[in-house]
């Protein structure tokens, strides 16, 4: 089979034809490291990739294989990794000059789940650094391109991530979501993402951004594909205490089953006006449509919460990374400046947190650590962490009314690489819509739901669920993307121009 | 360095009243640290017992000990203190280099117990009440040795070695309320506090709390104020006073420091203090101006604890007898004065005693051996009673054969001695240096003949009524059996062969 055909399989057909002899991992991996040597100059989704490690691991899936040995379904899969999540003998950056180098001792949970299932992990994907940003201009070793058109981002902070997948560079990818780095990513790339119930995938050795928040979960081109990854990486692990300790949703039945007939369909009010794009609200307006036409019945929800969640955010996630970032210190891994002999531990510190962090870092560093203080704490952290139990309450209100929530992913597409980043603020917006969930720790997706007339870009649909209800984003993201597709005559990712 | 002015005790008193406030840190004797599965073995290797968890990796989670939870709720219920239905840890933030993640996960406003007191028995057996602010679980920090300096602190020194093999081992502190009322006693109460609160943490099986060991240290905080007046003054903290005799120095050297500077129109900077072991002084170390921010804030790596009620009480009744209950029961069973029990407490030797009573012996001779022999064998080499290399049972088997008359108390003590110096148990050494009372009344018969024959003019004085000269005879007989008869057993022979009788 060529290598041009073999990356454009979906994941569920690729491990089909692993496991029926039709290819084999190497073939398969060797087409993916080839596509990434290809593209990659251009496209910059790879911090690292691990040609011989991929190898190894497509060797030995072969091996088992020929040996008779069952082969889990995503055996022999190739796999883009979010470069936020430990990796034994690889370097792990965190999009961070602060941990240039740092090769880590110990695998995160993720990672091992996924050695363990035999998916073949290509190598580590940029990202904005320490999952701070919505563009992945935020990383130390430069931008990533989205696909569509490298002049544009990717989204973030899971833009490596997500330009892979449309850059048919893998099949497969993980990403991280704190506010929406999931999600906004596979919106403006015209792929499938999903930010899983909170607690349900392991933190254990994904570096942490904001603990209370952070959520790795599976990236791919379809539905199914993001089911059979989701079924991997979740479940309980006691060496993480926020993981669930219940059975994993049936996420790849649901998947396998789309359908929204007799679903009842929530509109959050909250969720449109200033600040949409009119193609992107345009095609979220034709998808409530598709839905209805479906079988769904849309219910207008008020969420009158949602309002503040941006502001509830941008206290609580940086309190926590200034918490969660305060280990950086030069002194027992990664960068260290300064160390001449002459100076203080302390200075030493300070000369490598200057050199180390990036001003997207430091500010959410400075913002943290002023809204933590006392005397601040009530008015800033404290309000924060009030707003957040209401933004619960609207959902745990809404839920009783609807099964599952839409809303445009992200209110604009992929804009040019540079337009924002100097207005943070402009930046932030990027994540209204994903926030929420978040901030209550339920289940979220988006996938493509058409290009924006007037410029001919992704846009996203989100699918919001309840906690431990993932499998309804599975069941309502099928029926909706088998829909499309129909309607399109083909995945949208095929009108993506060629690298 | 200047010296500090002191005023004398008494006129310190006569003007001001002090007020203090004791920390103590108890390290857990949990096999595991706090958040993550690595050793708490003393005297490793150093780093060699870190993980990705204690050693602040990025990526790293901490996890609850559960034992550090029921230790911790153990030493709460100990205390009279009310435990907590729900409560979570906090991240106290602040930068240093023996902390990996730059935070120390400990508890702030919702601490496992709280409102508590604990009983304290004075010397001369008057009980002082000290109540309990709260107990919170939280983790140790790792050690920093200080290279190149001349005193070991940081100031100086040309670089620093960090060992984190003590990060993240278990910590309780207990924090006690202000300690009010105490006046001239102040000082007493405060080492009779960390006494008793070392004895119940020991008797609660949870620490070993060896002071000298690092596994309880104590921060004196101490304020005076005018007699009579209800304001509180401005307090010093003197950090890691890590004996008991210490506390009471400290807070004596802190009341007298205070006073002087009061009393001549000065005020008292909040600042840290350093106790001087050798001269029992204190010095200044940080200025505590309230400005010290830990933006603490709940820990989102771990779930709340939430003890369960049945659990709670569950393990109240597996809680031991409170030591000094114990104490004063054990006082009246034994028959001794509160002196005589201090004086035991004080050797630390009420543990062996009772063990050695419980092995058999009666407990007289348990505190004989205990309290003679061995306290004092301890003494010279410096050690606690229960170092030595002794069992209570093999105290117990020493005083069995003093009882059943095959040992004399000259006998019994060389048998300790041979056991102390490793040569097997008493019945070893009795066997193997021959120590056994002549008993063999026919061997006996002939060295009291032979002594009445060899001195007939003392046996005829006897014979006289001058009972008091047997004296002489018995110790003959000693001497031909070179020590290993029962002396008590020879008189009575002698005087039976001279037909007299006492």
């Amino acid at each position: 089979m060529a290598d041009t055909v073999i990356i454009k399989l979906t994941a569920a057909e690729t491990a089909e034809k692993i496991a029926s002899g039709e290819l084999t991992a190497v073939e398969v991996t060797e087409a993916h490291l080839a596509r990434i040597e290809a593209t990659d100059e251009k496209v910059h989704a790879f911090l690292h990739v691990d040609r011989e490690g991929a190898l190894a691991q497509a060797r030995a899936v072969d091996a088992k294989r020929e040996r008779g040995e069952k082969l889990g379904p995503l055996a022999g899969v190739p796999l883009a990794l979010k470069d936020i999540f430990t990796t034994v003998g690889i370097p792990t950056t965190v999009g961070s000059k602060m941990l240039e180098g740092w090769i880590p001792p110990y695998d995160a949970t993720l990672t091992r789940r996924l050695k363990e299932a035999d998916v073949v992990i290509l190598g580590k994907t940029n990202m904005d650094e320490f999952a701070m940003g919505s563009s992945t201009e935020n990383s130390a070793y430069g931008p990533t391109g989205n696909p569509w058109d490298l002049t544009r981002i990717p989204g973030g902070s899971g833009g490596g991530s997500a330009a892979a997948l449309a850059a048919f560079q893998a099949p497969l990818a993980i990403g991280t979501d704190t506010g929406g780095s999931i999600r906004q990513p596979a919106a403006v790339t015209a792929t499938v993402g999903v930010k899983p119930t909170y607690g349900s995938v392991s933190r254990y050795g994904m570096v942490a951004f904001s603990s209370s928040l952070d959520q790795g979960g599976p990236c791919a081109r379809t539905v199914l594909d993001a089911a059979l990854l989701h079924e991997v990486i979740a479940g309980h692990d006691p060496m993480d205490s926020t993981s669930i300790d219940a059975p994993v949703p049936p996420v790849v039945e649901a998947a396998r089953n789309g359908s929204v007939a007799g679903m009842r369909v929530g509109v959050v009010k909250q969720f449109a006006g200033e600040g949409y794009q009119a193609g992107v609200v345009q095609r979220f307006n034709e998808s409530v449509e598709l839905l209805k036409e479906l079988g769904a019945e849309i219910v207008e929800l008020d969420c009158p919460s949602f309002d503040l969640a941006m502001a509830a955010y941008y206290l609580i996630a940086p309190s926590e990374a200034s918490s969660n970032l305060a280990r950086f210190d030069g002194l027992r891994y990664g960068l260290r400046v300064g160390d001449d002999g002459t100076l203080s531990a302390e200075d030493v510190t300070a000369l490598t947190r200057e050199a180390g962090f990036g001003d997207e870092v430091k500010r959410r560093i400075i913002l943290g650590t002023y809204a933590l203080s006392s005397g601040y704490y009530d008015a800033y952290y404290g309000s924060a962490q009030k707003v957040r139990t209401l933004i619960s309450k609207d959902f745990e209100k809404s839920f009783e009314q609807v099964d599952v929530i839409v809303s445009p992913t992200t209110p604009t597409t992929a804009f040019p690489i540079g337009e924002r980043t100097d207005d943070p603020l402009a930046m932030y917006l990027a994540d209204l819509c994903t926030i929420p969930t978040n901030l209550a720790g339920n289940s979220a997706m988006s996938l493509p739901c058409g290009l924006a007339p007037e410029d001919g870009l992704p846009v996203g649909l989100q699918i919001i669920a309840p906690a431990m209800k993932d499998d309804r984003l599975y069941k309502v993201g099928a029926a909706v993307e088998a829909a499309f597709t129909a309607r399109w005559g083909h995945p949208l990712l095929e009108e993506a121009p060629s690298l | 360095m200047t010296v500090t002015e002191l005023l004398s005790y008494e006129d310190a008193l006569a003007s001001y009243d002090p007020v203090m406030g004791l920390e103590v840190h108890v390290e857990l004797g949990t096999k595991t640290k706090m958040f993550c599965g690595c050793s708490t073995e003393l005297g490793a290797e150093p780093n060699s017992q870190t993980c990705p968890v204690c050693l602040g990796m990025p990526g790293a989670l901490p996890v609850v000990n559960a034992i550090g939870v029921e230790s911790a709720i153990k030493i709460g219920l100990a205390l009279n203190c009310e435990i907590a239905e729900w409560c979570r840890f906090a991240r106290k933030n602040y930068f240093y280099p023996d902390m990996p993640k730059n935070f120390q996960t400990s508890q702030y406003d919702e601490p496992i117990a709280f409102n508590g007191f604990l009983d304290v028995q004075l010397e001369d057996g008057e009980i002082f009440r000290v109540e309990i602010e709260r107990a919170h679980m939280e983790e140790d920090t790792g050690k920093s040795l200080h290279v190149g300096g001349a005193t070991g602190r940081i100031h100086g020194a040309s670089h620093s070695l960090l060992d984190y093999n003590r990060a993240g081992i278990p910590l309780i502190e207990i924090v006690t309320k202000p300690i009010e009322g105490a006046g001239e006693r102040a000082p007493e109460v405060a080492k009779a506090y960390v006494a008793e609160l070392r004895e119940v943490i020991k008797a609660l099986g949870v620490s070993e709390a060896r002071m000298d060991k690092g596994q309880m240290r104590c921060d004196v905080n101490l304020s005076l104020r005018p007699n009579g007046t209800e304001k509180f003054g401005t307090r010093s903290e003197t950090k890691n006073v890590n004996s008991l005799r210490s506390v009471e120095r400290a807070a004596r050297f802190e009341i007298q420091r205070h006073a002087a500077v009061l009393s001549s129109g000065g005020t008292i900077i909040q600042e840290t203090r350093h106790f001087h072991e050798e001269d029992g002084s204190t010095t200044a170390g940080r200025i505590k101006d309230n400005a010290e921010d830990y933006r603490y804030f709940p820990e989102p790596d771990l779930v709340p604890v939430a003890p369960a009620r049945d659990w709670v009480e569950e393990l109240r009744a597996t809680l031991p007898e409170m030591p000094r209950v114990r104490r004063n029961r054990l006082r009246e069973e034994w028959g001794v004065s509160e002196h005589d029990m201090q004086s035991i407490l004080n050797a630390g030797a009420v543990d062996s005693i009772v063990a050695t009573v419980e092995a058999g012996a009666d407990s007289a001779a348990a505190r004989k051996w205990w309290m003679g022999e061995l306290a004092r064998n301890a003494n010279e080499q410096g050690v606690s009673v229960d170092e030595l290399p002794i069992t209570p049972a093999q105290v117990a088997r020493v005083a069995a054969l003093v009882a059943e008359g095959s040992l004399n108390d000259k006998l019994a003590r060389q048998v300790i001695e041979g056991v102390l110096a490793g040569e097997g148990t008493p019945d070893e050494v009795v066997e193997k240096r021959g120590l056994k009372v002549v008993s063999d009344e026919g061997a006996l018969g002939a060295a009291v003949d032979e002594a009445i024959a060899g001195n007939a003019g003392i046996a005829d004085k006897i014979r006289g009524g001058k009972i008091a000269a047997v004296g002489a005879l018995v110790g003959a007989v000693m001497k031909t059996t070179r020590g290993q008869a029962d002396a008590a057993r020879v008189k009575e022979l002698i005087l039976e062969r001279l037909g007299v009788s006492e």
